[in-house]
């Protein structure tokens, strides 16, 4: 079975981030990037199938500028086999995004394809249910376990009222959650081995895909900012506390 | 400028954000709700202010025939929505797709017409943006906007099920408890993973249970066991404003404090004075949660606040 993941460069998620003074983007210059963390646990599982031999082939797919290569190699270093960045410098929206994803699927012809299920810069959650749409394919969001039975996914899914189980045939999208595995640290020998596999740069122009924003960003701001309040000395002062909000609230 | 409102069905009782999803579409123009449930459901639906007529369809539970469904009705709306709940976000963006239409999602401002805004990096940044589609599909954060109120009932239609899913549903796990809806709780009693068990995670509901709270933990202490998933607070977890949020043993990190930036008050108990919680905290209790939260616990039952 052949794999495709998408993985995403972002702004590392330890990082505070600031909003710019113009209004137009937070700041990104020296700050630290790096793989969505989603995206991270969706190559782990592709990679935990590989090792399973349940997947003979992984493809990493990254779009955005060459930077980008970064999070690809990333994804090398943890045991995926070849790379493919559609390069871009325009931040394109999430079904331009999934438009493109669709036409690396449309040459690659992966029987699964895996990617984080949101991405902590847009926090958008878009980009495997539309991929699934786009290519007519089954999909499967926030997946916390993935079996993989003949040609028949079994995932388990983190919804709103618990945990739900749904069956679903190949080929399919599958969205991950943080607790479906624990990303592996690639040791040296493997990111040193990365730099060899081969990585394909395409133009994303040459994938013929309309990549206008419908959108009009309008303006980026900072929320209110929470402020420290104060310590209080006591339990019995705090129950205090607690027993006249408890009251305020009920007198509305 | 009609709606169309795919609404939320929890065990076969409307969730409780949808009224507030409704009040955020009746913005917008009237309202037409598709309810996936039993009859109840859309009784239910079918009493809330700003809602012009419900149809009902009991069978059509996963995203691709979901989809399907909406898109067989979404010819004459102008707006497709629903809330940014689980199910939600697996349907909307791929029916947005299916309709060549970018989705704007998790909305918690209607600014204008067609301009919202939604939360970006955790809640770290604010963007506002126009949608000048023809069509727009939308989703709500329900704890950002109020409750529609009662009204008379809409007229309430039966819709047939000729759509299958191709996906199959095996089984689903439901956190099974008496405790109020998260998302939409006044009061939220949240525990972190200092908490260290399933079983203290017992002191954390006791002290709920006095408020008649609902109860939140951290992510950490959901990939310990300690919690189960559907109680994940933050970014990745359940978005929640409840008017007092007591945070137990959590240390603020930025993708809990995503998910109650809209608390009106946050009350922190935490042993470490330079917890990031400390920070931005409404009022905060240095100590060890194991002694402070059973005596808590007790002081707040002898005050017999009238609330389990
Ligand atoms: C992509 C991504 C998404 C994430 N999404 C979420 C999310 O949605 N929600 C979420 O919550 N987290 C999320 N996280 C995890 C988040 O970064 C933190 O790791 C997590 O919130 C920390 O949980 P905690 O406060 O329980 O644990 P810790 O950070 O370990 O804090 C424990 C706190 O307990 C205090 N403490 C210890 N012992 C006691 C005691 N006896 N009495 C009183 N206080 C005590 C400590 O002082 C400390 O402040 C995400 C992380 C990533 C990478």
């Amino acid at each position: 079975m052949k794999i495709l993941v998408a993985v995403k460069r972002v702004v590392d998620h330890n990082v505070r981030i600031r909003v710019r003074p113009d209004g137009k983007g937070v700041e990104t210059t020296g700050v630290r990037m790096s793989m969505n963390p989603f995206c991270k646990h969706a190559v782990e599982a592709a990679v935990q199938l590989a090792e399973k031999g349940q997947a003979s082939e992984i493809v990493v797919a990254s779009i955005g500028p060459k930077a980008s290569t970064d999070v690809i190699l990333t994804a090398l270093a943890m045991g995926a086999h070849r790379g493919i960045l559609v390069e871009t410098d325009a931040s394109l929206e999430t079904l331009a995004i999934a438009k493109l994803l669709a036409k690396v699927i449309e040459e690659e012809q992966p029987e699964l394809v895996l990617l984080g299920k949101q991405a902590v810069d847009d926090d958008s959650n878009h980009v495997g249910q539309m991929l699934a749409a786009l290519t007519e394919r089954p999909q499967a969001t926030f997946a916390s376990e993935i079996t993989l039975e003949g040609d028949r996914l079994s995932v388990t899914r983190e919804v709103d009222y618990g945990r739900e189980t749904i069956a679903l045939s190949l080929p399919a999208i599958v969205t991950a959650d943080l607790r479906l595995n624990t990303p592996r640290n690639a040791a040296l020998p493997m990111v040193m081995k990365a730099r060899s596999k081969p990585l394909a740069v395409r133009p994303a122009s040459e994938l013929a895909v309309d990549l206008a924003p419908r959108l009009i960003v309008e303006k980026i701001s900072p929320p209110s900012e929470r402020v420290a309040g104060s310590t209080i000395g006591s339990v019995d002062a705090l129950a205090a506390l607690i027993a006249a909000d408890v009251k305020a609230m009920e007198a509305l | 400028m009609s709606v169309l409102l795919l609404a939320d069905v929890d065990n076969g009782v409307l969730s409780p954000a949808t009224a507030r999803i409704v009040s955020a579409a009746a913005q917008l123009g009237p309202v037409d709700l598709f309810v996936p449930g039993p009859p109840a459901a859309a009784e239910a639906a079918a009493s809330l202010a700003g809602v012009r007529k419900v149809m009902v369809n009991a069978n059509s539970l996963l995203a691709d025939s979901l989809v399907a469904t909406l898109s067989g009705l979404a010819e004459g709306y102008t707006y497709l929505v629903s809330s940014a709940s689980s199910q939600g976000k697996d349907v909307m963006p791929r029916l947005a797709a299916s309709l060549d239409i970018q989705p704007v999602t998790d909305i918690i401002a209607i600014e204008g017409e067609n301009r919202f805004t939604r939360p970006i990096y955790a809640g770290n940044a604010l963007e506002t943006v126009s949608d000048p589609q023809a069509r727009h599909v939308l989703t709500f954060r329900a704890s950002a906007f109020r409750p529609a109120a009662a009204a008379g009932p809409a007229p309430i239609e039966a819709l047939e099920n000729t759509i299958q899913s191709v996906v199959a549903f095996i089984a689903g796990h439901r956190t099974e408890s008496d405790i109020p809806d998260l998302s939409t709780a006044q009061i939220v009693v949240g525990g972190g993973v200092s908490v260290g068990s399933a079983e203290g995670f017992q002191l954390i509901e006791k002290l709920g249970k006095t408020l008649g709270a609902a109860i939140g933990a951290t992510r950490a202490a959901v990939d310990a066991g300690y919690a189960p998933n559907d109680w994940q607070v933050g970014q990745t977890g359940k978005i929640i404003a409840p008017d007092l949020y007591i945070a137990v043993g959590i240390s603020g990190a930025l993708q809990h404090l995503a998910g109650i930036q809209g608390a009106k008050k946050i009350i922190a108990i935490n042993s470490d004075p330079e917890a990031p919680i400390v920070k931005i905290a409404d009022v905060v209790l240095i100590g060890d949660l194991f002694e402070i939260v059973p005596k808590l616990t007790a002081e707040l039952e002898k005050l017999d606040l009238d609330r389990a």
